[in-house]
Order: structure tokens, then C-alpha cells, then sequence
């Protein structure tokens, strides 16, 4: 068995689990965290990202093990005092969900995305860098307006803030 | 995914004093995990490679390039210093799966697992790279021996990649639209006393390889029209639900042109 400490959307958790448990297990079954979605399970559909130590990985491919003594930030961790964050509020307003199943992932991901790219985004950067994300209901329109969108709002809020 | 013991060593020694025959290294794990999920692979023991300082880092200097082998696709495909001496091999770490997988993948889990549709043996062959162990150094042509075979023992680890900056460099490579597997990519090099390097993946039924004639055509004119008049024997080349062997030599020769076209 494997004793994890892990911060978790910036609350330091402990448990224990097996050896082979997912990540995305520790964070759905032991912290009941259940944003976080397992969609195929074979690292093809992306329901599943979360960010580990700042960065977006597939958390039904990595051992909770793995992540022992990171910081893990889920969909749950990302709006603040009830109010959305800037990427939540865009797929609200664009219109970037239909079902939701694979929205955490996608968000999370688009969060990453936005970060790397320091807020500058075309739509063909969007679109190749959602290729680990699937969705079976918006043809992906509206989340790459979302995510434009919602670079666009970073960016230009990062610009006031700097100012 | 069956019952197994983590390890997380901190030094290579440490890391090799648990090996075993039923243990496997665990870098990225994009490829272990998925196929442990499967019940593919069973491993008593997964020893965690991740932690391992002396495994991590990029150098460059002048045209010798040295990458740690728990260096990510992530790290590797935006690494400026590498970008900066051979734009090819950047370019061709920031098409490997997905960029999650990127964050996790790592150079030597990939070249140790060798799959015939990976993209970094067909580079390291072009490139004529020094593949480092913890125990020798290997040529890419002797390192890896066939599908999913490298020439690996079985308490042995990459520890390194290593390589001299081409000229030039360039990738191209047609995507399984599913999988996001190369169905075949084409890396090609030209080096500073005219000789070329051209490395397949994702084509040959016994894993990467390299082609002389293409290599010979274009020694002469790197250019994509030297490639016109190739003709490449679909003979040991793979046959799936994917692709026939005549497809893929077809798509050999197509992305040999469009690597030449994209090498700067």
C-alpha cells in the first residue's frame, strides 16, 4: 500500500491506497473529487486532465504514487469564492458544452494551454492543441470560441494588471 | 491492471540495484501504464525513474547535444537551445500524442520501448545519435534490434541521448488520426560534410530503419525533386487494418519530400 500526501487545490490531503491506484482514482474515490471525469480510460479523450506541478496530464495514466508530494489542481480548484474562472465563464458564455462529460478536461487543459501560450492563441493553435481532448456533442466550435475567448480576457486582464 | 509495488529511487545505482526480471522502469509511463491497464504487462515492481536527477537536464554546446533520458517531449520540444541547432528534432518531439502525454512522456522510456511507430528512433538513426546506459554507450543502429527489442539487458537504463547538430534537419510524418501513432514520418538531416541521414518510423515491420538510397539521392541534392525518381520497396514494411505496405512505402517517399522541403 502506498501512504500519498498531496495538495490538492491547495489543501494538503493524505491517504492511503494501492500501488496501482490512478490518480484519477485517488482524486474521484479517496478525496471524492468527482469533477474529474474517466471517459475512455486509455489516454485518448482527455476527460480526465488535471494539472500536476503546473502542468496538464491525463490523470487516469499516472499513479497516484506518481504524484505523491505534488500539487494537484482539479477543475473543482480553479473558480475562486464563486466566482467563475475566466475560462468556466467563456464555455458558459460560448456555449462550450452541450452534455459536459468531457468539459473539466477540457477546461483544465485549456487553462494549461492559455498558459503556455501566454494568453496568444489562434484558432488553428486552439484546435491542434485540443488534440487530446474529445467531445461527442459540440463539433468543438464553441470550446475553441471559448477558449479564444478566454485568452483573449486573460490576456487583456494580465495587460490592465501589469499596467 | 494487476497488483504491483512502486519505488521511487534517487540515484541510478539505486534504480538498478531494484531491477528484476518481473520489474520494469517506469518513466512517463504513456505507454507502461496504458498497456498494465490492459493487463498487457504485469510487472511485480514499477521502479519510478522521474526522480532521478542525474537522468534530467538539456546541454548544448556548440553542435553536441546531450538529453537526459527523463527528459519530457515537452521539455525537449521547447527547448530553444535545441531548437537553435536542429529545429527538426524539436519539431518532431512537439507532434508525439498529445500535449498532457507530452508533459509526461519521456525520450528514454520511448527509445526503450522502441515501438515500431515511434517517432525518436527514426531521428536518432538519421542522426547517427550515441544512445548512453548506465553501464555503455550505444550506437542508435546497434540499440535498437527490432520490434518493441532494443539492445537493452535487462537491469540496463538509458540514461542519455546524444547526438552532433546537423546542417539541417527536418520531420514530417503522416498521423494514425486515431491513435496519433505515426503511420509513417520521415526525419531527415543533412550534415556539414554533405552526407544525409534519413530515418523512417512507423513504416518497417522490424521497428525504425534508415534508407540508403534516399540518403544516396539526396547526398547529392537536398532538395524534395532529388526524391522524384526514388522508388521504395514495400518489402519489410508493414501491412495493417491501417495501412498496406504499398501505402506506406508511397507515404515514404511523400514524407521524405516534405521533411527535405521543411529542413532549415
Amino acid at each position: 500500500m502506498a501512504e500519498i500526501t498531496m495538495t490538492v487545490n491547495g489543501r494538503t490531503v493524505s491517504g492511503t491506497c494501492e500501488d496501482r491506484t490512478l490518480l484519477v482514482q485517488f482524486i474521484r474515490e479517496n478525496q471524492g473529487l468527482t469533477g474529474t471525469h474517466v471517459g475512455c480510460d486509455t489516454s485518448q479523450c482527455g476527460a480526465c486532465v488535471v494539472h500536476v506541478d503546473g502542468k496538464a496530464v491525463k490523470s487516469c495514466t499516472m499513479l497516484a504514487a506518481q504524484a505523491n508530494g505534488s500539487e494537484v489542481t482539479t477543475i473543482e480548484g480553479l473558480a475562486s469564492g464563486g466566482e467563475l474562472h475566466p475560462v468556466q465563464a467563456a464555455f458558459r458564455e460560448h456555449h462550450g458544452l452541450q452534455c459536459g462529460f468531457c468539459t473539466p478536461g477540457m477546461i483544465m487543459t485549456a487553462v494549461d494551454m492559455i498558459r503556455r501560450h501566454d494568453g496568444k492563441l489562434d484558432e488553428h493553435t486552439v484546435r491542434s492543441e485540443l488534440d487530446g481532448n474529445i467531445c461527442r456533442c459540440t463539433g468543438y466550435h464553441n470550446i475553441v470560441k471559448a477558449i479564444l475567448a478566454a485568452a483573449e480576457e486573460m490576456g487583456s486582464g494580465s495587460k490592465v494588471a501589469a499596467e | 491492471m494487476y497488483a504491483t509495488t512502486y519505488h521511487r529511487p534517487t540515484s541510478v545505482d539505486e534504480a538498478a540495484k531494484l531491477a528484476s526480471e518481473e520489474a520494469k522502469y517506469l518513466s512517463g509511463g504513456q505507454t507502461l501504464l496504458p498497456t498494465m491497464k490492459q493487463r498487457l504487462a504485469a510487472p511485480s515492481d514499477l521502479i519510478d525513474l522521474r526522480h532521478i536527477d542525474a537522468l534530467k537536464g538539456i546541454t548544448v554546446e556548440g553542435g553536441n547535444v546531450r538529453i537526459g533520458a527523463a527528459c519530457t517531449h515537452s521539455e525537449i520540444a521547447t527547448s530553444e537551445a535545441i531548437k537553435g541547432v536542429c529545429p527538426g528534432f524539436t519539431y518532431l518531439a512537439g507532434h508525439i500524442g498529445d500535449p498532457a502525454v507530452r508533459h509526461m512522456g519521456t525520450i528514454g522510456g520511448s527509445i526503450a520501448n522502441n515501438d515500431p511507430a515511434a517517432d525518436y528512433p527514426s531521428a536518432l538513426l538519421a542522426l547517427g545519435a550515441t544512445i548512453r546506459t548506465n553501464t555503455r554507450s550505444l550506437a542508435a543502429e546497434d540499440f535498437f534490434t527490432g520490434l518493441f527489442e532494443t539492445a537493452l539487458d535487462e537491469r540496463e537504463m538509458v540514461t542519455a541521448v546524444e547526438f552532433t547538430a546537423p546542417d539541417k534537419s527536418g520531420y514530417s510524418k503522416f498521423r494514425n488520426p486515431a491513435s496519433r501513432y505515426a503511420m509513417t514520418g520521415v526525419f531527415v538531416c543533412k550534415r556539414s560534410d554533405g552526407s544525409v541521414g534519413v530515418g523512417v518510423a512507423g513504416a518497417g515491420s522490424d521497428g525504425a530503419f534508415r534508407s540508403p538510397d534516399m540518403e544516396r539521392a539526396l547526398a547529392g541534392d537536398f532538395t524534395p525533386a532529388a526524391l522524384e525518381n526514388i522508388s521504395i520497396d514495400p518489402s519489410g514494411l508493414m501491412s495493417d487494418m491501417h495501412a498496406s505496405a504499398e501505402y506506406r512505402a508511397n507515404l515514404i517517399k511523400v514524407m521524405g519530400k516534405r521533411a527535405v522541403q521543411q529542413a532549415v
